[in-house]
């Protein structure tokens, strides 16, 4: 055969014709049969492979939809429970769903926290869109965040004030994630760059903050704050517990990004340092033109991998007794009439987390690819 | 690249200067040590303003660490080190004040691969020098124009070759309009087919009168534009002299085996 190819390309000589490549080695014919069916042992790992995936479907399917109960009258749940685990019992979600999202906020208020879930979700959007990032952007996010405290709060506009206690459900978690980030994220790029400062007493503290927070787990921090941490105030003084816990979450995560943003630092060649010193960039203008926009496009993953961890962390607040999503669920099963019902409820719980985590996953997949374009030649 | 404008117009310009003006710059025993490296010893030197200095030697002799000082790159130990008169310390306003009047050229470019070449190139002068960014950019194409590659201004760095990516980077230096140059080993990263659209840059430029110091081993760039080239090995000065002077009656055993062994690669 080879030689066949040499003959030709002698003769069609000066220039060889491009063909396409032969059809069964490209397209989807190809892809199969090069990925699933290449040998005996391959062939049978993927039939064996499909046949697992296929009957569990189905049994998904069966359970999920075709034998499920939609909803019951009057909390009435044996229907469900004639079902004897055949069915998914749905009805405990139609029943539950704003308990689950909005916790034991009054329940003809629950507008207020149906807006703030909407006005954060749009916040996300917004702050997404590459063509939004000017200046601008952060007065959105402080009048966004004020608006969202008095909708929450209320007590103004003819809003009837409601307490912290009783907020919960998904507003919280979305709270807890998006205000601990945005002041977690400066922070760890402050504390990462002064770890490397050249002033010894700043970087001694950075370094302590950081190994002394990372080195305690989350939740004994978590108890600190809303046990320990009222003892120290004066008589009569009192910090909102749902503040507390912000706070406890907004260090951690912080020590944590920090180590992220310096893997970034550590990763410039130290000519980019040098260049910009040579140019006489003072070191303010040096980080911010310089080395940050090159660190931390370089750390995106491990960055949005520190973010959806934290995202799902926040779920640690119900050991002292804040009501997130999670713990909204789990309440929301405690009557005895709705007892026995957690699969369906954790499943929708975890749907909810899971488009939040999926959404910030594929948008950084997106952002990395646009960012790193000088990158390709 | 023609040889006909050798030291003629350099010479006069150094030795002028050598005897009314003060110095561009001044090393005075400068030493320097790296750990228990004792890699700068009692260097002393003047340069001209004009003076096209090319500075060789053997690999860890100290000429590159000798030229990061002048910048302060690097600090030295001991001695004093004067650039326009102004001397190098721990006072920042006095080293801002001195980088912005010394532009540095480095082996690996240094470039900023996220700016495009235009922005490499204009970045500083807007907000070092403060310059309105129309005034900058019209600058930086006149630069780039000088270099001979205003085509490439709206590219990054990594979608140009070596060669250009140095040119840009001597642009950038020039787009700060520096008094003194300095250049630290300049084509050494370079594919041989590059190096020479590199020394033309800088032929152009030393013909411009610029103050230029040179790590280079290019011995012909030498003898075409420096005014004096200087000999370092372990740390100290040799021996140093005019180009012609230098490789063809070496004083020193050193230099004789240095130049050999450049000789012997090229």
């Amino acid at each position: 055969m080879s030689d066949i190819t040499l003959g030709t390309a002698v003769a069609a000589a000066p220039e060889a014709v491009p063909r396409t490549a032969p059809l069964s080695q490209i397209g989807l014919v190809g892809w199969l049969r090069a990925n699933l069916f290449s040998s005996w042992i391959n062939s049978a790992v993927t039939l064996l492979v499909l046949y697992f995936v296929v009957r569990w479907a189905i049994g998904f399917v069966e359970w999920g939809v075709i034998n499920a109960v939609w909803s019951v009258p009057n909390n009435q749940t044996q229907v469900c429970r004639d079902l004897k685990g055949t069915g998914a019992c749905w009805a405990v979600i139609t029943e539950k769903h704003r308990f689950i999202l909005f916790g034991t906020y009054p329940y003809e208020e629950h507008w207020r926290p149906a807006l703030c879930v909407l006005l954060f979700v749009g916040l996300y959007i917004v702050s997404a869109m590459r063509r939004f990032w000017r200046k601008e952007l952060a007065l959105v996010w402080i009048g966004v965040l004020t608006l969202i405290g008095a909708l929450m709060w209320g007590g103004v506009f003819g809003l009837s004030y409601v307490p912290q206690e009783r907020w919960g459900g998904l507003v919280i978690t979305l709270i807890l994630a998006t205000f601990g980030l945005a002041f977690a994220f400066p922070l760890a790029i402050m504390v990462a760059l002064g770890r490397r400062s050249s002033l010894p007493a700043i970087k001694a503290l950075c370094v302590v903050y950081v190994e002394l927070i990372r080195g305690v787990p989350l939740i004994s921090l978590l108890f600190m704050a809303s046990v320990m941490f009222p003892l120290f105030l004066p008589e009569g003084m009192n910090i909102d517990k749902l503040l507390r816990a912000q706070i406890a979450i907004i260090l951690f995560a912080g020590a944590y990004l920090a180590e992220v943003v310096r893997g970034g630092l550590q990763a410039l060649p130290k000519g980019q340092y040098e260049a910009a010193d040579a140019l006489g960039l003072s070191y303010w203008q040096k980080t911010g033109f310089i080395i940050l926009p090159q660190a931390l496009r370089l750390v995106i993953p491990p960055l949005v991998n520190t973010f959806i961890g934290f995202f799902k962390d926040t779920s640690l607040v119900l050991i002292i007794g804040i009501f997130d999503l999670l713990t909204a669920g789990k309440t929301a099963i405690i009557e005895p009439a709705w007892q026995g019902f957690g699969v369906e409820v954790y499943l929708t719980v975890g749907a909810i987390y899971f488009v939040f985590c999926f959404a910030m996953s594929k948008y950084s997949q997106g952002l990395e690819a646009e960012l790193n374009r000088h990158r390709v030649r | 690249m023609s040889d006909q404008l050798v030291l003629e117009p350099g010479e006069s310009v150094a030795s002028q200067a050598r005897t009314d003006a003060p110095p561009a710059i001044l090393l005075d025993r400068v030493n320097k040590w790296f750990g228990a490296l004792h890699v700068l010893r009692d260097v002393s030197m003047s340069i001209a303003h004009g003076e096209r200095v090319v500075v060789c030697g053997p690999s860890g002799s100290g000429k590159s660490t000798l030229i990061r000082c002048i910048n302060r790159l690097e600090t030295h130990q001991e001695g004093r080190i004067l650039v326009d008169n102004m001397e190098l310390s721990d006072d920042v306003r006095a080293l801002d004040a001195i980088r912005r009047e010394v532009g540095m050229v480095f082996q690996s470019f240094n470039l900023f691969p996220h700016l495009t070449i235009l922005e490499n190139c204009t970045l500083a002068p807007i907000w070092v020098r403060r310059m309105p960014k129309a005034e900058a950019d019209a600058l930086a194409m006149q630069y780039l124009e000088r270099v001979r590659i205003p085509e490439q201004a709206k590219k990054y760095p990594g979608q140009l070759s070596g060669g250009q990516q140095q040119r840009v980077a001597i642009a950038r230096a020039l787009c700060m309009k520096p008094k003194i140059m300095l250049f630290d080993e300049p084509t050494s990263a370079l594919d041989p087919e590059m190096i020479k659209e590199v020394l033309d840059t800088m032929v152009t430029l030393a013909e411009d009168g610029m103050t230029m110091i040179c790590v280079t081993h290019e011995m012909g760039f030498a003898r075409q534009v420096a005014d004096r080239v200087v000999f370092m090995d372990r740390g100290e000065i040799v021996e140093q002299g005019e180009p012609v002077e230098m490789f063809e009656r070496p004083k020193t055993d050193r230099l004789r085996l240095f130049l050999s062994q450049i000789l012997r690669g090229h």
